[in-house]
């Protein structure tokens, strides 16, 4: 029987964490004789499901595949019989199993462009890249488009910057095409240091050819002959996998001296990030490739103006770039029609947490954030906690409550909200969460990647973060709140970059929005998610069987009790690390956590 | 200088936008940045010492320590944060015989944390010798660990 189906492995870090690698070598083995084709592509975004394998044409969709499941999906391929309904995803709230990840609302709901090809095609194959249109956009641009065309399009299209700011994007091209110098850089940030965000390192590993296909038409619409990514060290797959892609379009004549027999020259070289979140600003990133501490320096002159070297520098983030082969391909129309009036096209979003679905999603704008957590990302982790905040643009964004789950996902939307749409890492909090910690937890992130330069944001965020460890800790003082509020305008009129001007915000939400929590941490000693370790005790209830789990897994014996009776916690010895909380049968769930003066006065 | 410290200048011009690449492979190769090399960096780009370190201990890959024969970094990012990873880390250092971050005085381990390894819906995760351990437990962490010392024959 002819086969024409060929199996796709998802290696994209999640589903390679989850040993996706080994579920390739299997199949590989196992179909060695079938001419199936096998191939592993970027990632598919629904991680929380990995490894996830997929079947084409037919789309069948298998999650958390092990390597004992290796054998039935081969015999299922080799014989033409049916599919293995075991491996197919669940839907958590119906309990249907669903064969295709065409009927799964996690991708119905999307619109994925900028990573239609995560997913599809080999990141590690040029061919399979051209086989979907790949670098017909720069032969648009080279051949077809004059500099000026092109950036009229960019503007037309509306694309605003995919960092995070929202800067139009066709406006930085029209500075740089203007600037005068024959000397200009192209430059694209992958320094993507949001905690809790893996877009752009997702498109690079799944599509990387997109990126350099963006940059070098921005390239020729600046008259720009060289080119940098700027990529984290922490992404090794993704440098890997760039450097891959970069010799190959260098070999088939994308990248180099004139391209596609042309007469334009482009080269593009990767710039290994040391790690420093405030390199992620321009004009700190700059600093940086040219050998410095990446400190920011004032604006202007921009970098459009005078950027790397000197020189006047293009830089964009890589889902800028992986758009603009789209808006030459359809047209800056078709671009225009997706998404609001002010933000165009669509987010990417990192959608993470207490979530059902953790993963990657592309969405329109405009669209709800009650959609992308309930319809596609499928709700809470766990279905029994309620809902408490979702936290979007990372240390620089804000926690939303529940009031605000019917805001539309625009940029300028979110920042009336107090938060912002930043580079789409998008965390899901729940009743567990609590929220004074989760502010402290971001200005510890920002004190201590400031990068020192401006003294209200080293010493602000400093007293910000001392403030909210005594609230946590229980030492807080009622006059703390506005005290905070002070330092926060404080740091955000004098810092010179967007680190300094922004790290308040997860402080001043929370405030704005879960005010009562910090309340009831500082006046009544109580952490009302029963998270912060100095305001709980842990209990147990007289439900104890005595099984005793608890008793042989506290590292400090504080548990006593005989055998089949019931326990008690010595509290002067209890760390209160949770493990007996964590190893209580749920049968039983005879452990209790309590928060308050009332219990500590009891305990 | 050092064979290995010529081996990588061979691969540079010398220039100060070279900095950052050239302390990476010298880190690649030692572990860590011993001082002689520094200077020797200094040397050969000429730019000051002074600006050498500047330069180093800007950023977090840099460190100035050799690293354990066992490497755990526990990730801090937002997800795997609100998923419990404070209380991995706390797992982690108490059952290696740490306070906090660094390596151990036998330099058998050193634990570090990163702001995210990008494998969120694994979260809470640690990375132990590169191998990604994810949707981890405190008991998770111990039995790990002790996995892993078997692996070493202690």
């Amino acid at each position: 029987m002819a086969n024409n189906n060929s199996v796709l492995i998802c290696r994209g870090t999640g589903c390679e964490s989850a040993k996706s690698g080994d579920i390739q070598t299997e199949l590989e083995t196992g179909l060695d004789d079938s001419g199936i084709e096998v191939k592993f592509t970027g990632c598919h975004g629904m991680c929380q499901q990995g490894p996830i394998v997929i079947v084409e044409p037919e789309g069948t969709f298998y999650a958390n595949v092990k390597p004992k499941d290796v054998e039935p999906i081969v015999d299922s391929l080799k014989n033409g019989g049916e599919p293995v309904e075991k491996l197919f995803y669940k839907d958590p709230s119906t309990k249907e199993k669903l064969p295709t990840y065409h009927d799964i609302p996690f991708y119905s709901k999307q619109k994925r462009l900028v990573l239609q090809n995560c997913g599809k095609i080999d990141p590690e194959n040029i061919d399979n890249y051209l086989e979907v249109g790949g670098y017909e956009a720069l032969k648009t641009a080279i051949f077809d488009l004059t500099p000026e065309a092109i950036v009229q399009s960019v503007l037309d299209s509306g694309l605003r910057g995919r960092g995070g700011g929202g800067f139009p994007t066709g406006r930085k091209w029209q500075f740089t095409q203007d600037a005068p110098g024959d000397t200009k850089y192209v430059l694209c940030n992958a320094d993507e240091g949001d905690p809790g965000a893996f877009m752009d390192r997702s498109v690079l590993e799944g599509d990387p050819h997109a990126v350099l296909e963006g940059m070098a038409i921005a390239g020729f619409a600046i008259g720009a002959k060289q080119g940098y990514i700027y990529c984290r060290a922490e992404y090794p797959l993704a440098i890997k996998r760039l450097q891959i892609a970069i010799d190959q379009a260098r070999e088939k004549g994308f990248l180099g001296k004139g391209i596609m027999g042309g007469e334009f020259d482009f080269d593009i070289e990767i710039f290994h990030g040391a790690g420093a979140f405030v390199c992620g600003e321009e004009t700190a990133l700059i600093t940086s490739i040219e050998g410095n501490r990446g400190m920011p320096r004032s604006r202007p002159p921009y970098p459009a103006i005078k950027g790397l070297y000197g020189k006047p520098t293009l830089l964009n983030n890589v889902k800028t770039y992986a758009n603009v082969r789209l808006i030459i391909n359809n047209g800056a129309d078709w671009f225009a029609s997706i998404g609001t009036e002010k933000s165009k096209g669509t987010a990417v979003f990192a959608l993470t947490g207490k979530i059902a679905n953790s993963g990657l999603v592309e969405v329109p704008m405009g669209i709800t954030l009650r959609e992308i957590i309930y319809d596609i990302g499928g709700g809470m982790l766990d279905p029994n906690k309620k809902f408490k905040a979702v936290q979007t643009g990372g240390p620089s964004g804000g926690c939303l409550p529940e009031s605000f789950l019917d805001t539309p996902v625009d940029y300028d939307s979110l920042i009336e909200a107090g938060s912002m749409m930043g580079s789409g890492g998008m965390v899901v909090m729940d009743e567990d969460t609590c929220m004074v910690d989760v502010a402290r937890y971001f200005l510890d992130f920002t004190e201590k990647e400031s990068c020192g330069k401006c003294v209200p944001c080293r010493l602000g965020t400093k007293q910000m973060l001392d403030i909210l460890e005594d609230i946590v800790e229980g030492r807080g003082k009622p006059s703390d709140i506005e005290l905070l509020e002070d330092l926060a305008v404080g740091i955000k009129a004098g810092s010179l970059c967007g680190l300094g001007q922004t790290a308040p915000n997860p402080v001043l939400t929370t405030l704005r929005y879960f005010r009562d929590e910090y309340e009831a941490h500082i006046h009544h000693h109580a952490c009302p998610a029963k998270q912060c370790k100095e305001l709980i005790t842990y209990h147990i209830l007289e439900s104890c069987v005595g099984c005793g789990l608890c008793r042989r897994s506290c590292s400090t014996n504080a548990i006593i009790g005989e055998q089949k009776e019931l326990h008690y916690i010595d509290q002067s010895l209890c760390h209160k690390c949770g493990v007996c909380f964590e190893v209580c049968p749920p049968k039983v769930f005879s452990i209790e956590i309590r928060t308050g003066e009332v219990e500590l006065v009891e305990g | 200088m050092e064979e290995a410290l010529q081996n990588i200048f061979s691969n540079f011009e010398g220039k100060r936008e070279e900095i950052i690449p050239i302390l990476q492979k010298v880190q690649e190769n030692y572990t860590y940045l011993p001082e002689d090399s520094m200077r020797e960096i200094a040397r050969f780009t000429r730019v000051p010492e002074s600006d050498i370190f500047g330069v180093a201990t800007f950023y977090a890959q840099f460190r100035f320590e050799p690293t354990g024969r066992n490497h755990i970094c526990v990730c801090r990012g937002t997800a795997c944060h609100v998923r419990g990873a404070p209380a991995i880390l706390e797992e982690v250092t108490d059952n290696v015989g740490l306070e906090g971050e660094g390596t151990t005085e036998d330099l058998e381990y050193t634990v570090e944390t990163v702001a995210c390894i990008g494998c969120c819906a694994l979260a809470p995760a640690v990375t132990y010798n590169e191998e990604v351990h994810g949707n981890l437990t405190k008991n998770k962490v111990r039995k790990l660990l002790k996995a892993e010392a078997g692996k070493n024959g202690k």
